[in-house]
């Protein structure tokens, strides 16, 4: 559905200074899949999606979507790929079931099939009391729902959503990702999303793309990136110091254990597999004689691997999750930061 | 929120997947930009009436107080009745103002987001910017049906065939206009501010040296010379003789060069902006 070839993009801010917004990204994704692209803000993410959705041209690299070249044939992937922009894109002063309407005569229906696909939708994603409304008018929720909506009048086979749910409360969030789950059932729609909301990526995606400095710097499913770049972490304490030092050569053992701390009474380790570790170092401390006061296993989050492979914290980059410092990516691209605040 | 079960399924009118692309058509794309830009002040009628009637109070009062300034002069600088000299003036000033003005319409959608969605569509690229300019028109057919309905029994005197070839000039003109606007909406995007000043700066000395409102006769002579080099003053003069019923005279066929160079410049300039937008 998407490849793209060593995919990079320039900005020229001034004689002096030229932002690499994104450097050489290859990407492929297949037909079908679910896939965010997790990086923090000025990562090169919008620059990719903007070049993947013609809006923007490369300065080098290749990309197809949906079979066409981005530069070569821009037309025909803009017939096939749905978008939903940071901002919205429906017009604040237009009347939803209008908008929705005009959407559909864009894309190629005609008068009757353009007005009975903006029903279908209005109903799907639970528009129905919001019809004759003004854009304006509508709360953040109700606008997101609609520029979904919007993305999914021709039913096309991709969909590309550039921080759907940034700025949305969580319950809104929620809403809108029941909406895009059941539209991507019934479409069998390939989404590529951008976000950077870690719970968010680990939760929807069946892939993530983690991009930082505009080059890819880790590509798997969550439970993958998570078990391969951060790892579980066990933490048990002995009833004494004596029994700690040997759990900690006892913890040595298990499979895969690294970064091994030992602090007073306290042992912690990383491991591959927690929940199987921690019975096993449980019984060789019980057979080795060491009394185990408390055991506990931490789960890696996402923020865990970006901090192994950057050594960075996402959440000090994200910016209290409100959508108003500009999400867009690349620093260089301020239409984005004005339509995102 | 109900559950998900309970909502319809979505049958799919649009399985445009794989179906041959709609063939896309410059004219077709343009209509849909018009009437989606249409559609939000047709909801609105009062903004509609309001926005019919300004220039009826603005001859309204302009225009008697132009034959009492001018005097004695009035009967020669007009050629006779001075609601023919006028009116088709302040139709070519709604026009100027409206698509001059129009623009600042696509720097709100720039904000939005709205302009970006229409960007990655299928639209053909000029279309964004024919179809916007050519709703500005619209009103101002209906503006001009109003005017002169008005002034007829003021001694105006229609040509309909004149005046209909008016309104198309004034709509090639129009064209180019609201392109050119769009393309300085577009090059000021990051400083808003900007728009305005540009256009302000830029549209009163246009009108005046087009002797729009007063007669150039009247002025002084380095005046007459700099408006001839105002494609502008030829528009409003093709259109003086058009609205007199005068179908085919040098002047008018100076108005449809101007008209046209004004919006294949426009064009030129508007679709390299446009192209470049996302940038």
């Amino acid at each position: 559905m998407i490849r793209t070839r060593s995919l990079t993009k320039d900005f020229v801010v001034s004689r002096s200074s030229t932002v690499h917004a994104v450097r050489g990204i290859s990407l492929e994704i297949d037909a079908g899949e679910l896939v965010a692209v997790l990086g923090p803000n000025g990562a090169g993410k919008t620059t990719t999606m903007r070049m993947l959705t013609t809006l923007i041209a490369p300065t080098s690299g290749t990309a197809t979507v949906a079979g066409h070249d981005v530069v070569a044939e821009p037309a025909q992937v803009r017939r096939q790929i749905g978008y939903v922009g940071q901002g919205n894109g429906a017009g604040h002063t237009q009347r939803v079931r209008d908008e929705l309407y005009s959407q559909g005569v864009i894309y190629g229906l005609d008068r009757r099939a353009a007005r009975q696909r903006a029903g279908e939708l209005i109903e799907a994603l639970e528009l129905t009391e919001l019809t004759g409304r003004k854009v304006a008018d509508l709360s953040g929720g109700q606008r997101r729902r609609l520029d979904v909506a919007m993305g999914l009048v021709h039913a096309p086979p991709l969909l590309v959503l550039d921080e759907p749910s940034t700025g949305l409360d969580p319950q809104n969030r929620a809403n809108l990702w029941q909406h895009i789950l059941r539209m991507r059932a019934e479409y069998e729609m390939t989404i590529v999303l951008t976000t950077h909301y870690l719970d968010e990526a680990d939760s929807m995606a069946e892939r993530v793309v983690v991009v930082d400095h505009g080059e890819v710097i880790a590509d798997d499913t969550p439970e993958v990136l998570k078990a391969k770049l951060a790892g579980d972490r066990i933490v048990v304490t002995a009833a004494d110091t004596e029994g700690a030092r040997r759990l900690a050569r006892l913890s040595e053992h298990l499979p895969e254990a690294r970064d091994i701390v030992l602090d007073g009474a306290r042992v912690e380790a990383r491991v591959s597999d927690g929940p199987g570790s921690l019975p096993e170092l449980m019984r060789e401390a019980q057979d080795a004689g060491v009394r185990v006061t408390t055991a506990q296993v931490h789960r890696p989050t996402l923020d865990d691997v970006f901090l192994n492979l950057t050594g960075r914290s996402l959440r000090e980059t994200e910016g209290n999750g409100e959508n108003t410092d500009g999400e867009n990516s690349d620093g260089a691209n301020t239409d984005t930061q004005e339509a995102a605040a | 929120m109900s559950t998900l079960t309970e909502t319809a399924p979505i049958s799919t009118t649009a399985g445009t997947h794989d179906s041959q692309p709609a063939r896309r058509s410059l004219l077709r794309d343009t209509g849909i930009v018009m009437f989606r830009e249409l559609r939000p002040v047709l909801r609105d009628p009062f903004s509609l009436i309001f926005g019919m009637i300004q220039p009826l109070v603005f001859l309204g009062l302009f225009g008697p107080w132009l034959v009492g300034s001018l005097g004695d002069q009035a009967g020669d600088a007009f050629g006779g009745s001075v609601w023919q000299w006028f009116v088709p003036a302040i139709l070519v000033m709604t026009a100027l103002f409206g698509t001059s003005t129009t623009g600042a319409n696509l720097l709100f959608e720039f904000q939005t987001g709205a302009h970006e969605r229409m960007m990655v569509t299928p639209l053909s690229r000029p279309s964004l910017l024919i179809g916007r300019s050519l709703k500005e028109m619209v009103p101002l057919a209906g503006q001009a049906v109003i005017i002169v309905a008005v002034m007829i029994p003021f001694g105006f005197q229609l040509y309909p065939v004149g005046a209909l070839a008016g309104l198309v000039m004034l709509a090639v003109f129009g064209v180019g206009l609201g392109s050119l606007s769009y393309a300085l909406a577009i090059a000021v995007r990051k400083q808003e501010w900007m728009f305005w000043a540009v256009q302000q700066t830029l549209i009163f000395p246009l009108m005046i040296l087009s002797g729009m409102l007063l007669p150039l006769e009247t002025g002084p002579a380095w005046m007459q010379a700099v408006a001839k080099f105002n494609p502008l003053a030829y528009v409003v003069d093709a259109e003086r003789a058009l609205f007199n019923g005068e179908l085919a005279s040098s002047t008018v066929a100076w108005g449809w060069l101007a008209a046209l160079a004004t919006a294949a410049i426009g064009l030129a300039v508007g679709i390299r902006a446009m192209l470049r937008s996302a940038d």
